[in-house]
């Protein structure tokens, strides 16, 4: 799973040059949370276009971290990006003290798509496309919310593992601190990924890398040695996550429907 | 013989912007006294047609074809393109215009149509494999994936082929530790072509990102003897001029004569026999 890390950030860079440019724009927006993700995509980005056109907004809410922000700064310095905070709080408090019951996976959820309207809106002001966060590992196991993080124009990561993001951030020299600690999503206090998620990002690697890349059946899997039960709980949320990787389901009436057999690139006359 | 490779990135979809830029590169090469231009596969409307392979189809009638025309009065063009037959049919070609006529239309034959291919879907598949003589010995065009199938190989090859040129649109993928997939397979080939059939080979890779793929370039150019005679970079837009000494041809067959001791009735026997049969 290791990678020609020249190649790759010749083949990231330059995708993120010109799918930029050739549609006639010169910026790239994003979110910068102070995680590895979102500081890879910033790092790519400023090796491609120069920081000084890389637009990176820290969004936290009143409980997010400090350590996140802290971090979100220092990518931001090291980079030389174009840097601001914009604090969600007083967006979403409100929509919060209207819900009694809400729960924690619905603020997240809430939190995710406001910080997305901040994004999209930035992109308006700046003229600047909105540049993905969201790794392969996330992508597959749907660990993202739809029309949230997982909402943007262009993402040079999205093929990457996580294992993959962690080794190509410390070839890219992003700073220590933020390759080093655990990822986490920060929606609440104390919140990290592999709690959640009930596994590690270095066993869901292997597997899915198997599992994915390499075409390998279940049954071959559990021979290679991976534990039955891990296998078939991944390999679940890899299908039942499917609907947050693809277009929006349209209904067939006509011939020619969008998507179906109305069909061309984003790039089209570009 | 001085070839220019033309190794660009077009437009999706636009054989007007397209067509600027081979013009472009065209009195750049004859500037240089190049006596051939190689452009990329489907160089006149970019790769990930879908759809648009109705809009961008053309015919020799076509304006853009008739200026490829006029413009090799002076130089030889090969060049990348979608067909529309009379009978309605959509064909990944590539054309090999010359004296202000087209030599030779060759249609891929080899549509790949899985993984990130779809071809099969737009195009219908060429059915021949043919050599044509040119001012620089005979020659044969292949189109990509036309090149992974031995028949194309095998069939250029016993009609006397001394020079490959190979347009193609290979897009970079299986990124791991030692070098790309794709280059790997597409260098050890093209070498392995130029050194086994004792020919020139002329591969021009396109560059460019179309929907977040990205074609990896790096055209090159063997002698027949297999040696490396230039080597274009990845992913970025380039030119070169070459000098291919066709000599090198006569030299190759004498040191390895590979072609003088093939023996074509060993594989006429086999597909007759019942185990060739398929």
């Amino acid at each position: 799973m290791r990678l020609d890390l020249d190649l790759t950030v010749d083949i990231l860079t330059n995708f993120i040059k010109e799918e930029t440019e050739k549609i006639g724009l010169k910026n790239v927006v994003l979110g910068l949370s102070g995680g590895i993700d979102s500081a890879l995509s910033a790092a790519l980005a400023a090796k491609a276009l120069g920081g000084d056109r890389v637009y990176a907004y820290c969004m936290p809410y009143k409980l997010s971290s400090d350590e996140s922000l802290k971090d979100a700064i220092k990518v931001a310095e090291t980079f030389k990006l174009n840097f601001e905070v914009i604090e969600i709080t007083d967006m979403v408090d409100p929509y919060f003290a209207m819900m009694d019951d809400i729960s924690k996976l619905r603020m997240g959820n809430v939190m995710a798509r406001q910080r997305m309207i901040c994004l999209f809106d930035m992109s308006a002001k700046v003229g600047g496309l909105v540049l993905g966060t969201s790794n392969k590992t996330e992508l597959l196991l749907g660990y993202g919310t739809w029309y949230g993080d997982l909402a943007s124009a262009i993402n040079p990561i999205g093929d990457l593992y996580k294992t993959q993001v962690w080794e190509l951030s410390e070839y890219l020299g992003i700073p220590q601190s933020v390759v080093d600690k655990p990822p986490t999503a920060d929606l609440w206090v104390g919140q990290t990924d592999e709690q959640e998620l009930g596994f590690t990002y270095k066993q869901a690697d292997d597997l899915l890398y198997a599992m994915i890349d390499e075409r390998r059946r279940i049954s071959e899997l559990i021979r290679m040695g991976f534990e039955e039960e891990f296998v078939k709980k991944v390999a679940d949320r890899v299908r039942r996550n499917q609907f947050k990787r693809n277009p929006v389901v349209i209904a067939k009436v006509s011939q020619r429907t969008i998507g179906r057999d109305f069909r061309y690139c984003r790039d089209w006359g570009y | 013989m001085r070839v220019h490779l033309a190794q660009i990135k077009p437009v999706l979809g636009d054989v007007e912007k397209n067509a600027a830029k081979h013009f472009e590169i065209i009195e750049h090469a004859l500037q240089q006294g190049c006596e051939m231009v190689v452009f990329p596969e489907l160089s006149l409307t970019g790769y990930y047609l879908l759809d648009l392979v109705y809009d961008v189809a053309m015919d020799e009638s076509h304006p853009v074809y008739q200026k490829f025309l006029e413009y090799s009065k002076d130089i030889a063009i090969v060049f990348g393109y979608v067909y529309e037959s009379k009978d309605r049919l959509f064909y990944n070609a590539s054309a090999f215009v010359h004296r202000g006529v087209t030599v030779h239309q060759h249609r891929k034959v080899y549509l790949p149509d899985y993984t990130l291919f779809e071809e099969g879907r737009y195009f219908a598949a060429g059915n021949r494999i043919q050599t044509f003589e040119t001012e620089f010995g005979t020659t044969g065009m292949l189109i990509c994936e036309d090149v992974f199938h031995m028949s194309s190989l095998y069939i250029l090859s016993q009609s006397g082929v001394q020079n490959i040129i190979i347009l193609s649109n290979s897009p970079a993928r299986g990124n791991l530790e030692l070098g790309h997939d794709a280059s790997n397979t597409w260098q050890t080939s093209n070498r392995y072509m130029a050194g086994v059939l004792t020919v020139n080979v002329i591969f021009v890779n396109r560059v460019g990102v179309e929907d977040g793929v990205s074609f990896w370039g790096g055209s090159e150019v063997y002698d027949a003897r297999g040696r490396l005679l230039a080597n274009l970079e990845m992913f970025k837009e380039q030119t070169a001029c070459v000098d291919i000494d066709l000599e090198n041809v006569r030299r190759a067959r004498i040191e390895t004569p590979f072609l003088r001791d093939e023996k074509s009735f060993l594989l006429r026997n086999f597909l007759n026999s019942e185990r060739g049969i398929k």
